[in-house]
């Protein structure tokens, strides 16, 4: 049987791996180049002791950390009540508070923020509201806090979703036993339930800290002031102020390397708390009666009330009277003329076309590396599998500085190109949709697969008749959402997109940029209705709420 | 009822013409390691034509890993693998022409049972319209027609296994090979279902090879049985020699209960004795003639072949400590006067149940009670049939 290594997969590994290092490898290490060796050649640490010496620069990576551990533990704090409550009693709507919160974390990065200035900034509704009714000032919505209310609201969800999944995993019966032994109510969540959700708790924090570390669009739009790394990184490739691509590599290297150890900090912490449960007998919801009842309720509808709030009133906005950064009175639909106008129509295009190429590559690479893994586990495999984790630990803006240093100049110029706007959404995609084919993967049984080669079909026939319309419906519930974050995408392709390339999103953060506030939120609502779209059909799809994201 | 072609190997039945092929399957100096560790040293085994043979053993001895082996679903590290004449160890296992049953029945959920049952024909170049008429055949066959249309998670355990077998015998494959097939299911269908395998195994006539380590399932299908243990086979035999004439001391104590007690085989005069602590002398007439010469012997007494007779005056010198009425039997735990614990059954009688604390003398069916070298290694007496002793 040792002629098992040397049949087509062995050519599909050879394959891949080829691909991995030329879009994953050669570009990281593009990088790297960059970082030490000056445009006359020579090598030099320079660029990282100008960033760790210089207070102006450094101080974005304190911004950065300090923001992203406070939304971190604020997303817990308010997240993990929000999915106890979700998991243990029966709340009225549970199906809209589901929709709502999974609807706001999966919203472009920047929306809320700008939603928010609108509502709260210098000139937003509630501002002047609360100046002309009450006299109060406001806080501001600039800076710090601006950033961590827009991030947390953003963020919560994504404890929630992973919470729920944990605590509907823990049996009922451990529940009656630890009852049984005089431990309940508020003890026992601490000392059984939140214990025996550790693991998921870190992974949700992890997942809150990598996407809050590497957010770029709410810092831009309500930093002012209060610079976080990201803006920096931006701003040193691309700035306006002349930039500097030996130090904008230098920052890619250390966002990289930051990513990388709050990674390996997490898979540590997990390794301390391991163990596998699934629930024979899940946890029955309890009827929320009473004032407690009451107070849950008020607690979930209006967290999930001022999550929604933001896209709501963008939708609002859209259909307000607007010219340039000022809304009138009135309704109509000036603004979505002026989208359309504004190559609304080529937004759209260009969305679905690189989107769902970007998709059906991702889904194609992911099967086989899930097949790989999974079914014909080798040091080889492992390498692949190792390799296409790689983009995980990397934020957006770093995969866009990589790809261009990689293959902006001859002989490949892909600037401005369709082509590296999609290879930059399928780096980006690529670690979260392998991890949920290979999880559907392990669910199938092997024995299905040796029934139908006994029953005489061939390997290739078997891994196309049955492995992979059984993986079907994880894929396809991972491919919603996968869809989804391509069509939200902001940081990698706000480096890398051109004029003709621009998707709804870019269109978006383009016209907030330009103070065009109506035609923003034109193109804002029609992302948001997308959004909402794709998220219905991958509730229908998948039927169960275990959202792997 | 059954007619045999001696020119296709085929059989055929009267009632119905099922069509199958069936071979022997010859295994020889088997090897199978994983890295270092060798998990079968050197196997060697005949499997007969159109038999019903099962591989049984505890956990771990590498029955499955030996079914695994001849589906081709394992690599062989070595020896040579035959069906027939025709050596397969390098024959991919879609060739290998073998039907499957699956410990988890690996029935296909998104396909409906028909697409199941027709799943194999396709791959096999079954004429295209011939297909639908097998795949009927075979569900009537196993009773699973009405749900032909139904998907698989619309069924119970035990219709999935029907669906199973169906699919594994209407591509009409030389050998079935089932793991553990009844696992799944609970103790009455389990029962039930055994019934069904042993009767469509012999109405199709096909060679079939069968791992359970559940001895009591093993003895009421199969033809031949295999006692396996770390990857050793102890024991082919049928049944009833396995369990009356087990060839050591491990086939004893694994098919059903055996109470171990140490004896001493005295030859005297070119007669037999065997002699235990607490002073029972009895003859046994059945040593074989190269082990009647004094020496420590292990003797195997299953539960039944105690005979208590409260009257007795001769015997094991025993004391009760504890009893357990079943109905039509008594179980009692008893120590015999050496401090070895056993177990006797007893048909339940009209008379009151020992006391615990009574004392008993104990004698010995000596035409049932096996005798083993002080080792265990090897039964001692006539009698025993071990197809795979060399």
């Amino acid at each position: 049987m040792t002629k098992k290594r040397l049949d087509g997969w062995f050519a599909v590994e050879i394959f891949m791996l080829l691909a991995f290092i030329a879009v994953l490898i050669y570009p990281l290490f593009g990088i790297i180049k960059q970082a030490v060796i000056m445009p006359d050649g020579s090598f030099t640490f320079d660029q990282f002791t100008k960033f760790f010496s210089n207070s102006y620069h450094f101080d974005t990576l304190k911004n950065s950390f300090r923001i992203t551990i406070f939304v971190t533990v604020l997303t817990l704090v308010i997240g993990i009540p929000f999915a106890y409550f979700y998991a243990f009693y029966r709340l009225r709507g549970a199906k809209l508070l589901f929709v709502v919160s999974i609807l706001c974390c999966m919203s472009a990065p920047f929306l809320g923020a700008y939603s928010w200035v609108m509502l709260l900034g210098r000139a937003g509704v509630i501002t002047k509201f609360m100046k002309s009714a009450f006299g109060i000032i406001t806080p501001t919505i600039y800076g710090f806090g601006g950033i961590a209310l827009t991030q947390t609201l953003k963020f919560f969800p994504l404890v929630f979703i992973y919470m729920n999944g944990a605590f509907k995993n823990i049996d009922n019966t451990l529940m009656e036993a630890s009852a049984n032994m005089g431990c309940v109510g508020v003890k026992r969540l601490f000392k059984v339930v939140l214990h025996l959700s550790m693991p998921t708790i870190l992974a949700s924090a992890l997942m809150v800290f990598m996407q809050a570390f590497a957010d770029f669009g709410t810092p831009t739009v309500l930093g002012e002031g209060f610079k976080t790394f990201p803006v920096l990184l931006y701003n040193e490739y691309l700035g306006e102020n002349g930039s500097n691509y030996n130090f904008a590599a230098a920052l890619a290297v250390i966002a990289v390397l930051v990513t990388a150890v709050v990674f390996f900090f997490q898979k540590w912490a997990t390794n301390r708390f391991r163990f596998s449960m699934n629930a024979l007998h899940p946890v029955e919801k309890k009827e929320a009666k009473g004032l407690f009842g009451l107070l849950i309720h008020l607690y979930c509808y209006i967290l999930c009330g001022i999550a929604i709030l933001p896209q709501l009133y963008i939708i609002y906005l859209s259909f307000r009277n607007c010219k340039g950064a000022v809304f009138s009175d009135g309704y109509s639909l000036v603004n979505y003329q002026q989208a359309f106008k504004k190559k609304l129509v080529m937004a759209s295009r260009n969305t679905v076309i690189m989107g769902a190429v970007a998709l059906i590559t991702i889904v194609i690479v992911a099967v086989i590396i899930a097949y790989l893994v999974v079914r014909r586990s080798s040091p080889m495999s492992h390498t692949l599998d190792t390799i296409a984790m790689l983009p995980y630990i990397m934020p957006g803006a770093v995969i866009g500085i990589a790809l261009l240093i990689a293959y902006g100049s001859k002989p490949f110029a892909l600037t401005g190109t369709m082509t590296i706007m999609i290879l930059s959404f399928i780096i980006r995609r690529m670690p979260y949709t392998i991890r949920s084919a290979t999880a559907t993967l392990m669910q199938i049984p092997l024995s299905i697969e040796e029934a139908s080669i006994s029953l005489g079909a061939s390997k290739l026939k078997t891994f196309a008749q049955i492995t992979v319309p059984m993986m079907s419906s994880g894929i396809l519930s991972g491919a919603i959402l996968s869809w989804v974050s391509i069509v939200t995408e902001l940081s990698s392709s706000v480096i890398l997109y051109s004029n003709k390339t621009a998707t709804l999103t870019m269109q978006a953060y383009i016209y907030i940029g330009r103070g065009e506030y109506g035609t923003a939120a034109a193109f804002a609502a029609i992302l948001t209705v997308i959004t909402a779209i794709s998220l219905f059909i991958y509730m229908a799809v998948s039927k169960s709420e275990d959202v792997r994201l | 009822m059954k007619k045999y072609n001696a020119l296709s190997g085929r059989r055929h039945l009267d009632q119905e013409v099922l069509t199958v092929g069936s071979v022997n399957i010859s295994i020889r100096d088997a090897v199978k390691k994983y890295g270092e560790n060798v998990v079968i040293p050197d196997l060697n085994l005949e499997i007969k034509e159109g038999e019903f043979f099962t591989l049984l053993g505890p956990s771990g001895c590498g029955k499955t890993t030996l079914l695994r082996m001849i589906a081709g679903f394992n690599s062989i590290e070595g020896g040579d693998f035959y069906f027939n004449e025709k050596r397969i160890n390098d024959l991919d296992p879609a060739k290998r022409n073998i039907g499957m049953v699956f410990q988890n029945y690996a029935i296909f959920p998104h396909l409906t049972v028909r697409a199941n049952v027709e799943f194999g024909l396709k791959n096999k170049k079954f004429p295209k319209d011939k297909i639908r008429a097998q795949a009927e055949k075979f569900m009537k066959l196993m009773q699973i027609d009405q749900f032909a249309d139904r998907m698989p998670e619309r069924l119970s355990g035990g219709q999935q296994q029907r669906v199973a077998l169906a699919r594994a015998l209407c591509i009409e494959p030389d050998v079935l090979l089932m793991d553990e097939p009844l696992s799944n299911l609970d103790a009455k269908l389990r029962v039930e279902m055994r019934t069904v395998i042993k009767n469509i195994q012999h109405s199709v006539g096909i060679t079939c090879v069968y791992v359970t380590h559940d001895q009591e399932e093993a003895m009421a299908v199969s033809d031949r049985i295999a006692v396996m243990n770390a990857g050793v086979i102890q024991h082919v035999g049928e049944p009833k020699n396995i369990y009356q004439r087990p060839a050591n001391l491990f086939v004893s104590t694994f098919i059903g209960r055996s109470n171990v007690i140490k004896g001493r085989l005295v030859a005297e005069d070119g007669r037999t004795f065997i002699e235990t602590a607490g002073g029972y002398r009895a003859e046994f007439l059945n040593i074989r003639e190269e082990h009647r010469k004094t020496q420590d012997v292990l003797l195997s007494v299953r539960p039944e072949e105690f005979l208590l007779d409260r009257k007795a005056r001769e015997g094991i010198s025993a004391k009760v400590d504890d009893s357990v009425f079943l109905g039509l039997n008594t179980h009692y735990f008893v120590h015999l006067a050496s401090g070895e614990e056993v177990e006797i059954i007893q048909e339940s009688s009209i008379d009151k149940i020992i006391e615990p604390g009574t004392e008993i003398k104990l004698t010995l069916n000596t035409e049932k009670v096996n005798v083993f070298t002080a080792d265990g290694s090897e039964n001692i007496l006539t009698g025993v049939r071990n197809d795979c002793a060399r």
